[in-house]
């Protein structure tokens, strides 16, 4: 069993998350009165909560085996500060004990800890004999910490940019259609007569994607237009907002915006009269549309089906609407994402994807619902850089679990992962390479003359 | 306004070659059809980087580098977006528009397809143009752009003042506001969203939030005066002038009129509120409970409920009417008057009511194959690609426009056959 909480004081000196200076947390917590927190609070658990957070919080009875399940803590050496239980203990148990009296200095720490020591990943709910979800309670904390204006700067910024554009990287509305047309015109060069529809209703998919696409890597768009077309499906883009489906919003607790982003993306399936949204590789951005977002807004299930990228894939391959030419040759492992893995339960149609586009699939361990996490995850990379080194220490069993597999390539079918992934190969110096499916599925596949 | 009285309602089919386009270009995009039926048109590729329009096989005059967004208005001309030597613009029936711009988007036209407006953006300005004519004051960002519905005003929200990624604290004083024909409100929001313009065009209604959660709605700038957790789209009441909006407060949402709770019941959520064409009802899509929809009229919610998705709310022109369409898992249909139909399908179109509001018509698609249903009964003819349902004004027949084995076909049929 791990070491209990109410060791913390006994144990070695934290590392330097404890420095960290965020202007969004300085600032944020610098306004605040102990009676606004109070009201907040209180406001926030009375009327946003129920009998689910008292379930959790009554029922826990703080046996610690949600620790090993913790990436921060198993990488921090066992120190039950990092351990899930050990971050309620300081975040929401002393909100509650207190009847909401804290102080600033007690929501600028919370905020920290729920938003840069915990991924919302929820490997901790399987090893809780309970299954208490900590992920929610952290979630609980960051909205406190949202409407009392406490946020992470960087975080704060990008559900600033969905607020305003209603995607996360501020990208313009032309500039969105002008990066589609020119990955179309810049496609033609290998499929001449290769589109990438826009607003086209009645096309059977609306392919979705987040904004670091346009925005830095618009090869992905690419890569997509050549697999759709390939495939002979019957897509469209939308050339409205609405087209981004990613939703930082709801890791920093501000549940208006991401209603509004789920309302616009949902929205413009409907207008487009598409029968399913197909979106690109990301993980959030499926947590948020199959599960968070959608549900806030009322909806149980979303309104029109959507299917993550691995799941396209898996269909496409499956019916061979796309053949493979020669199978990727380097030795690659897989990183199973949280969000469509416990989340959805993609991981052996994932899979199926690695085995039929590539000839060396080595398992990384664990592996599937028990993966690790990547430590990027649930808003955490997109505090930014000053919380880079929290990412990166507290990790240190993912980059063990890359290593130990020996694969050159670690696919990674998710944005926020494969960022993740990507610090941690260079902190670690693995020398490993980082791709999505598409990435490889595009370069063995069989294209049109 | 009655555009469809002078269109050919004797003919019974019409049909003009369209699969044979296939052979005279590199590639045919998908087609569109005219309100009246006269016409079939695709943007067609002619060579390497070189587009034109194709409207009943004759091409346009002139060819661009790029053309995209083709669409009829209403009064049957054929809009395009269309680029040339790097600029962009608007071109109606093969005229451009005089103006150019570094890139236009988004077009909008009036009901009666006189009136165009577009997003601009000039040397990284943003703005809109309304019927070639842009705005004077171009701004650093724009979005949710509006155009008013006699087509004489544009509105959208517009950055005001300058600031760089990460300046959250200086985001969150309000850096945006709504411009109306390009002039800034005085007011100045955390944001500005959707916004709508009253009957003659004096006021413009717009969702705001004035702090990271404080929602109201600004009127010519001048908010409610009361906040909300959030807002949705405003619309102006079209006989008394008053503003109506979802509102959200403790976790339930209702319908606001001026700032004032106007809904007694509370809702999981409310949205999409539209009136009779009188005035004197208001229907919106509503969940009375988490993961239950349907629609609410004035308040009183229909006994029928769907899981899923229920869009593109629709009142017949008596006013008394009302259709929407409904998804359940993979199976689309429609509700009216409170009653879901039998009949499912793989996609439906939005409803159409004949003008006399007896008759509720909607195309459908299903296993890949449309046709028209009408007051839930199927027609049997099935067709590759089938456009919306028209009716002629005395609503006893009904135009389709239809693809059928490469052939664009035009019929006129009385509603009266297609109901046996």
């Amino acid at each position: 069993m791990a070491d209990p909480a109410e060791k913390i004081e006994e144990k070695k000196a934290i590392p330097s998350d404890d420095n960290i200076v965020d202007e969004g947390l300085e600032k944020g917590a610098a306004a605040l009165t102990e009676d606004k927190i109070a009201s907040v609070i209180n406001q926030v658990i009375d009327e946003e909560t129920g009998a689910r957070l008292k379930v959790y919080v009554d029922t826990c009875i703080h046996c610690g085996l949600c620790s090993e399940a913790c990436h921060y803590y198993v990488s921090h050496d066992k120190d039950p500060q990092y351990s899930p239980v050990g971050k309620i203990k300081q975040t929401i148990w002393p909100m509650l004990k207190k009847k909401g009296r804290v102080s600033p200095e007690f929501i600028k720490k919370a905020s920290q800890i729920a938003s840069t020591q915990c991924n919302v990943c929820k490997r901790c709910a399987m090893y809780c004999p309970f299954g208490i979800d900590i992920a929610y309670m952290i979630s609980i904390v960051r909205r406190i910490c949202h409407k009392l204006g406490v946020t992470p700067l960087y975080l704060q910024d990008t559900a600033n940019s969905h607020s305003v554009t209603m995607n996360q990287m501020w990208v313009k509305e032309d500039e969105w259609i002008d990066t589609l047309q020119w990955q179309e015109e810049d496609a033609r060069e290998e499929i001449p007569s290769l589109r990438i529809p826009l607003e086209k209703e009645g096309a059977d998919i609306m392919y979705s994607v987040i904004a670091p696409e346009p925005k830095f890597l618009a090869g992905l768009i690419y890569q997509a237009g050549i697999i759709m077309n390939t495939a002979g499906i019957n897509w469209t883009m939308p050339a409205t907002p609405g087209w981004d489906n990613s939703d930082m919003a709801m890791y920093s607790g501000d549940n208006e915006i991401m209603g509004r982003l789920k309302k616009s993306h949902f929205e413009t399936a409907a207008r487009l009269k598409v029968k399913k949204i197909v979106m690109g590789e990301c993980g959030h951005a499926f947590r948020s549309v199959y599960d968070v977002g959608n549900r806030w807004l009322g909806w149980k299930m979303p309104p029109v089906e959507v299917v993550h990228a691995i799941e396209f894939y898996y269909d496409i391959l499956k019916a061979g609407k796309i053949k493979i030419k020669k199978k990727y040759e380097k030795p690659v492992t897989l990183h199973d994402p949280c969000n469509v893995v416990r989340g959805r339960g993609l991981h052996e149609k994932a899979r199926y994807v690695v085995n039929a586009i590539c000839e060396n699939f080595i398992e990384m361990h664990p592996n599937r619902e028990h993966n690790y996490c990547c430590a990027a995850g649930g808003g955490v990379i997109n505090c930014g850089p000053p919380f880079k080194m929290t990412r990166m220490t507290g990790n240190r069993v993912k980059a063990d679990q890359i290593r130990t597999t020996g694969a050159s390539v670690v696919i990674s079918p998710c944005h926020n992962c494969h960022s993740g992934l990507e610090d941690i190969v260079h902190h670690y110096e693995l020398g490993t390479e980082v791709k999505f499916i598409s990435d490889i599925l595009y370069e063995v596949m069989e294209k049109p003359e | 306004m009655n555009l469809t009285k002078n269109w050919d309602w004797e003919t019974a089919r019409k049909t003009i070659p369209f699969k044979e386009w296939n052979e005279k270009f590199e590639w045919v995009e998908e087609p569109y059809v005219s309100p009246d039926g006269e016409e079939i048109a695709a943007i067609v590729n002619t060579g390497e980087a070189e587009f034109n329009i194709c409207a009943n096989g004759n091409l346009w005059e002139t060819t661009y580098e790029k053309i995209w967004h083709l669409r009829y208005l209403a009064d049957n001309r054929l809009a395009a977006i269309v680029n040339e030597d790097g600029e962009w613009t608007v071109s109606v029936n093969d005229t451009p528009w005089e103006n150019r711009f570094d890139y236009v988007w988004q077009p909008m036209f009036t009901d009666d397809g006189q009136h165009i407006a577009v997003a601009i953006q000039s040397g990284m300005e943003y703005g809109m143009a309304l019927d070639d004519k842009p705005w004077e004051t171009l701004y650093a960002n724009m979005s949710n752009a509006t155009l008013s519905p006699d087509g004489k005003q544009t509105a959208a929200s517009v950055q005001i003042d300058d600031f760089n990624e990460g300046e959250i604290f200086k985001f969150e004083k309000g850096v945006f506001s709504a411009a109306v024909n390009g002039n800034a409100w005085d007011n100045k929001f955390v944001n500005v969203w959707q916004s709508a313009f009253n009957q003659d065009g004096s006021k413009v209604a717009a969702e705001v939030r004035l702090s990271r959660t404080e929602y109201a709605i600004a009127v010519n700038g001048i908010n409610w005066g009361k906040t909300y957790d959030a807002v949705w789209e405003p619309l102006f009441n079209p006989k008394t002038g008053s503003v109506i909006a979802p509102v959200l407060r403790k976790g339930s949402w209702t319908l606001a009129e001026d700032g004032n709770i106007l809904w007694s019941n509370r809702y999981k959520q409310v949205w999409h509120q539209t009136f009779s064409p009188d005035g004197s009802r208001i229907a919106a899509i509503v969940a009375p409970s988490f993961g239950k929809w349907t629609i609410a009229v004035d308040d009183k919610p229909w006994q029928a409920t769907i899981n899923d998705l229920i869009w593109g709310i629709v009142f017949s022109p008596d006013s008394r009417r009302i259709a929407a369409t409904t998804k359940e898992g993979d199976n689309w249909s429609v509700i009216a008057d409170g009653s879901v139909w039998t009949h499912t399908f793989d996609m439906v179109g939005t409803p159409v009511f004949s003008p006399d509001s007896k008759h509720i018509a909607v195309k459908v698609e299903k296993n890949k194959k449309h046709t028209i249903t009408i007051n839930d009964r199927v027609w049997s003819e099935e067709f590759d690609a089938i456009w919306d349902p028209v009716f002629n004004d005395t609503g006893d027949k009904v135009m389709l426009r239809t693809i059928e084995n490469g052939t664009y076909c035009r019929r006129v049929m009385p509603v009266d056959e297609l109901l046996r």
